[in-house]
């Protein structure tokens, strides 16, 4: 069997160039695999992933925004008009790690989950 | 136009293993549209990469779920594997699809068991789950759970199977096979099982690529993504096709799922016949540091793991996308324009595993 | 297609024997791999604390000065990391589930008494030794002070 290991790339990218590469990933045809936030403790950063799939080459291409402490707040476009399914991704790094997405397609108003805490993987903000 | 009324259904009902709600907008029997609300599950499981080393996250992991428990459990160790750069022994990577192979066999089983309990045929469910019981034994004799296999670690596996287990196993292969043709002959061909799933929640391929949808479910669309061709642990040495159908209907994701527990038994039988000796597990020294995406291939569809670490024990973050989050918007477009009646089949025939997809 | 597939089967299961065991009456059959709970050798037990260290739901304590060792059952998942991480094997997985019950309490092994005066002796030695060892340590230091006054 021809094994096809696909490239698996990392491709860092500003904010607002989101809805542009995602209409890029999209003309090409690939897939929206998954999105998902991260807090780094030692870097003090915020990082959103977005990673389009190939179906045929099993290639994975990962848009990646980083936002620092300070900058948490950057308004980022919402893909959910492009990708439609990007709504449940979206709602879920909003609630979980407080990425303020701008206008998603269905937006779930912070009730995908049933938690008590907000935004419980982010460390509180502190109060100026 | 017809009155429009809106159901609820779910959390709690008869027809649904796991708790999932749906907001039904009917119009006469006809959906017109289905809004999905999980979240009544959440246990936070990613949260406790705080708390838990990177060690003890592989058996957090793998209680994810408790169908798809071993395939967690490798995906997390495989992706802290690829970070740290460790070269599993190739004797690991046999015994790891050999399991998954088994975890796969019991998990379509189950399902084709609830697909049968779905469209009210008691007999052939419980017929299903009779045959799944003796892969359930088959695990238990080689892992010591029946569902939690608890083999994996990150650097390969804790476990062996011996030779007298390979014998068992491949004596239990043959029992399911026979048992399997006896099922695939009511589920393929019967008048009445037909005419339940025949035409009902037609998926095509362009809807199910506009969507998103990964796994068996797409498969029965037609696209033929498997990502066991991608050749992690040892399926790169094994012979093996993805399974499609162009149904994409109900019948076409039972038809994918059947030729699947057809498909592991080969690969369970080819990986038997091509174990190599050798070691089991690799050395792990150090902590993990830097980031890796993962693409393995469920029994329900293709999940990511995504792991970041920091140089601690502790990582930054342990990602889990389960298959059923990407059939989530799929499972709503077939909904439209189904029949009420047809409901349980539908929800049933994603595989929904709600547990995973809330972590 | 076809009609009354399943009529054949269905026929032959109703006819022969159950596949089913009559579980409480007819005790089940364990393998021998099948992970129950954890049990332990206490006297080979060198309360090093490891098993609590590895254990992902924190179910474990020891006491070292008791020569105890505790254990939740009703909080362990029986996943097997303590027995893998045992330096002195002492840990075992054996079958036989928990039984349920209304409250959920620990269990807790202590050593036998000669293990634990065997166990004391060599602490007090080792004290002893570490004391002595602190007194000429402190009367080097004291020479060397002393010789540098000079």
């Amino acid at each position: 069997m021809n094994a096809t290991e696909g490239k698996n790339e990392i491709i860092p990218i500003a904010p607002a160039e989101l809805p542009i590469r995602a209409m890029e990933m999209k003309n090409k045809g690939y897939r929206l695999s998954q999105a998902c936030a991260a807090w780094l403790k030692k870097e003090k950063k915020l990082e959103l992933s977005y990673s389009f799939v190939d179906d045929d080459t099993y290639d994975i291409f990962s848009l990646r925004i980083s936002l620092e402490d300070a900058e948490r707040d950057t308004e980022i476009a919402s893909i959910s008009e492009i990708f439609s399914y990007a709504s449940f991704y979206e709602n879920e790094m909003r609630e979980l790690f407080g990425a303020n997405i701008k206008y998603i397609g269905m937006d779930l108003q912070n009730k995908l989950y049933r938690i008590q805490e907000e935004t419980p993987f982010v460390p509180k903000k502190e109060e100026a | 136009m017809a009155k429009r009324s809106v159901i609820p259904y779910g959390p709690q009902h008869p027809v649904l293993p796991e708790p999932i709600h749906l907001d039904l907008v009917l119009e006469d029997e006809k959906v017109v549209e289905a809004i999905p609300s999980i979240g009544f599950i959440h246990r936070g499981l990613e949260k406790l990469t705080e708390k838990r080393d990177f060690n003890q996250m592989a058996y957090v992991a793998e209680r994810i779920c408790g169908i798809c428990s071993f395939g967690h459990g490798y995906g997390y160790c495989e992706t802290v594997e690829h970070i740290m750069g460790i070269e599993v022994p190739a004797r690991a990577n046999y015994l790891r699809t050999i399991w998954f192979e088994l975890s796969r066999l019991h998990s379509h089983l189950l399902w084709a068991g609830l697909m049968a309990d779905a469209f009210g045929f008691e007999n052939l469910f419980y017929q299903c789950w009779r045959v799944r019981e003796k892969v359930l034994d088959c695990i238990e004799l080689t892992t010591g759970g029946r569902v939690i296999f608890s083999v994996n670690k990150v650097g390969g596996v804790i476990k062996d199977i011996t030779p007298e287990m390979q014998k068992a196993i491949l004596d239990t292969m043959d029992y399911v096979e026979k048992e399997t043709k006896i099922l695939k002959k009511t589920f393929m061909n019967d008048y009445s099982v037909q005419s339940r799933m025949k035409g009902v929640g037609v998926l095509t391929k362009e809807q199910a690529h506009a969507l998103g949808c990964a796994g068996p479910f797409a498969r029965a669309s037609g696209i033929a993504t498997d990502m066991r061709m991608r050749g992690y642990a040892a399926y790169g040495e094994l012979d093996m096709e993805p399974i499609i159908s162009n149904d994409g209907d109900c019948y076409g994701r039972c038809e994918v799922r059947i030729g699947e527990i057809f498909q592991s038994i080969d690969l369970i039988r080819q990986a038997i016949g091509k174990i190599p000796e050798g070691e089991i597990a690799a050395v792990v020294k150090g902590n993990p540091d830097g980031e890796y995406f993962m693409r393995i291939e469920q029994p329900r569809g293709e999940a990511d793991y995504y792991v970041r670490g920091n140089g601690t024990p502790n990582l930054d973050r342990m990602r889990v996308r389960t298959p059923t989050f990407a059939n989530l918007a799929g499972l709503c477009e077939t909904l439209k324009g189904a029949d009420y009646a047809d409901i349980g089949i539908l929800v049933v025939t994603i595989d929904p595993c709600i547990s995973c997809t809330e972590r | 297609m076809a009609i009354m597939t399943f009529a054949g089967t269905a026929l032959k299961n109703l006819f022969s024997k159950p596949v089913t065991t009559k579980y409480p009456a007819v005790p089940a059959e364990y393998k021998e791999r099948t992970r129950g709970h954890i049990e332990i050798s206490i006297d080979d037990c060198i309360s090093c604390g490891m098993c609590v260290r590895s254990c992902p739901c924190g179910t474990l304590s020891v006491d070292k000065i008791k020569g105890t060792w505790s254990i939740n059952r009703f909080d362990c998942i029986a996943c097997g990391f303590c027995v893998e991480k045992c330096p002195k094997k002492c840990l075992s997985v054996v079958a036989g589930y928990q039984e349920p019950g209304a409250e959920k309490g620990s269990v807790t092994y202590t050593k036998s008494p000669e293990v634990l005066a065997e166990e004391a002796r060599k602490r007090e030695e080792m004290a002893k030794k570490a004391a002595e060892a602190k007194a000429a340590a402190a009367a080097k230091a004291a020479a060397a002070a002393a010789e540098k006054k000079d």
